[in-house]
């Protein structure tokens, strides 16, 4: 039977129907893929569970307990099994588009918002060598997605076709936009300082101390870097464009189920981006804060010596400690009025970032010791 | 051929966007197929390794540009058949402009270079960075042209906001300055006062009470 298959139907061979270059872009793609997941799987973990941190620490800071019933196997395990609980309904409510709005805008909008978050992981390194793509222009990347994710809130404010929609897009494009002209040159200035685009050389450009890293020479940009961050992703106390008080939910009160869900993701994944950023732009990325203190035979003990030198848990630590500082300013600030945000934002840290600017030229081309000798 | 590939699908991207975008009714949807336009033009110039020119398009005309066209966009009200009236009269010009555009950039373009394969373009390694490459060229043998393009952006900035600015200012804004600067004094007067002997009506007694407490002055 095989026989009579085989001389009677010409059956290619795997070589016929993917030529060796064929196999080689295929064994390339899956290779990527691949990398893609193992970033992308903790990144959603990370996701689900930053929800679930975010309402114990608020719960503590408040003097409540926070979320403690969900659990594993009957037990409560401090109400771990929340956030798969949370995903679960939300996969499972209904989608509802409304009657009046643009059904196509309406869906494609969470999609747009989720997307530029999930590609500015592409750049992020995670080590010397852990990185999905080591490409020269990364921090003009990271700023050219970081001012995509505008359009999903645009496009559902739009689509929604209601007014509070409507007003909090408004609120919320206005802000990100002001606020990302300060967050533009806060990155100019960390260029200016490593004299790279490349986030990995940023990084190495770092090493030496904790002295060395950027948080010093550029302390100020650093400051208006995380606050334009906390900006960028409408998180309190500039989260006006959600304002309950004022507009219930601002750009996604007509969504609902998974739709809520995705934008909500995005709004978290984007917060992590900004913290894992603030730590390689300016706190040394996965550089040891130990480095330069110990002496360096430290480092070469085995098993201690990774634990204390550069590795990506240092990475780890920094970025949990700003989302911390997230979650620490959503529980103890009251919300920015409106026009105190573009103040803030267009009269102060704009001028701010501009005069530091000449400073940090000035000790890049001065080779001021001990960060650019 | 990937590249090939991946070139030919941007092309038929941008090239269905851009049309679509002139044709499309809604304004809002014109506006976001100029989006998609510049998105895949993006991609060509990436296909060229000119990073640095393709994120810069991202991060002005998408990032920045065509957010505050959707701004305008979407609070107009735009009436479309008032829009489409002149369409005829116009087109004779339009067709001329277009067909001046399309030599004057074969002229630059020089049609001669067009061909299929990309061999005669001079390829750079890996860590060959054309964002220094620019740099240094804009910076030094283009200096003037440079500064004097940011000169006449800043007079149109100015000349912007001076015209936006030309009726007298009527809104009313609170001056940060003065309310950092307020005291506790200014707002609160503590009022001290004897105590009082408690009556023996129940009723008395919340009376007293309420008295005894701190009067809020309004501010100036």
């Amino acid at each position: 039977m095989m026989e009579w298959i085989r001389s009677n139907l010409i059956m290619p061979s795997v070589e016929q129907l993917f030529p060796l270059a064929m196999h080689a872009y295929a064994a390339l793609t899956i290779e990527v893929v691949l990398k893609i997941l193992v970033i992308l799987v903790p990144v959603l973990f990370t996701v689900a569970y930053l929800t679930y941190a975010e309402r114990k620490v608020i719960g503590y800071i408040q003097g409540r307990i926070g979320p403690n019933r969900v659990g594993f196997f009957g037990l409560s395990f401090w109400g771990l099994g929340q956030p798969i609980a949370d995903a679960f309904k939300l996969i499972f409510k209904e989608i509802i588009v409304p009657s009046g709005s643009n059904k196509a805008l309406f869906i494609i909008a969470p999609v747009l918002s989720f997307a530029p978050s999930i590609a500015a992981w592409a750049v992020i390194p995670f080590g010397d060598t852990l990185v999905l793509a080591d490409i020269n222009a990364g921090l003009l990347y990271v700023l050219a997605l970081t001012s995509l994710a505008v359009y999903g809130v645009i496009v559902a404010g739009w689509a929604s076709n209601s007014k509070y929609a409507f007003l909090g897009a408004m609120r919320s494009v206005a802000q990100i936009i002001s606020y990302e002209i300060a967050m533009g040159f806060a990155l100019v200035g960390v260029l200016v300082a490593a004299g790279s685009l490349n986030l990995g050389d940023i990084v190495n450009a770092q090493s030496g101390s904790v002295i060395h890293w950027f948080w010093l020479p550029l302390l100020p940009l650093a400051v208006v870097y995380f606050i334009s961050g906390v900006a960028e992703t409408n998180r309190a106390p500039f989260d006006v464009a959600e304002g309950e008080s004022e507009i219930v939910a601002g750009f996604h009160v007509d969504y609902g189920g998974m739709a809520f869900s995705v934008f909500f993701m995005a709004e978290y994944a984007n917060m992590i981006i900004i913290a894992i950023l603030t730590s390689v732009m300016f706190f040394g990325g996965w550089l040891s804060p130990l480095q330069g203190i110990l002496p360096e035979a430290v480092f070469e003990v085995p098993g201690i010596g990774i634990l204390l030198g550069e590795g990506i848990h240092w990475l780890l630590i920094k970025t949990s400690f700003f989302l911390f500082m997230f979650l620490w300013l959503r529980a103890t600030f009251p919300r920015y009025r409106y026009d105190q945000i573009m103040r803030l934002g267009w009269k102060i840290f704009i001028p701010i970032t501009i005069v530091w600017l000449v400073v940090a030229s000035v000790l890049v081309v001065m080779n001021i010791p001990p960060w650019f000798a | 051929m990937i590249e090939q590939t991946v070139f030919y699908i941007f092309s038929a991207l941008l090239l269905m966007s851009a049309g679509l975008m002139i044709t499309v009714r809604n304004p809002v949807f014109a506006a976001l197929f100029l989006i998609l336009t510049f998105f895949s033009s993006s991609a060509i110039w990436l296909l060229l390794e000119a990073e640095f020119l393709a994120i810069t398009l991202v991060v002005v005309y998408v990032g920045a540009v065509m957010v505050l066209f959707m701004f305008v966009v979407m609070m107009l009200d735009i009436n479309l058949s008032a829009m489409r009236e002149g369409f005829a009269k116009y087109l004779p010009i339009g067709v001329l402009v277009a067909i001046l555009m399309a030599l004057s950039m074969g002229l630059v373009i020089n049609a001669g270079e067009f061909g299929l394969v990309s061999d005669s373009i001079q390829r750079h390694s890996a860590d060959y960075s054309n964002t220094s490459e620019l740099g240094l060229a804009l910076y030094t043998n283009y200096l003037y042209p440079f500064e004097i393009a940011g000169a006449i952006l800043l007079v149109a900035i100015i000349a912007a906001i001076a015209l936006t600015m030309r009726s007298p200012r009527s809104t009313k804004t609170q001056k940060p300055g003065n309310q950092v600067a307020v005291k506790s004094t200014d707002r609160l007067r503590i009022v001290k006062m004897k105590v009082e002997k408690p009556a023996d009506d129940p009723e008395e007694v919340s009376k007293k009470d309420s008295e005894v407490t701190t009067v809020v002055k309004e501010s100036p």
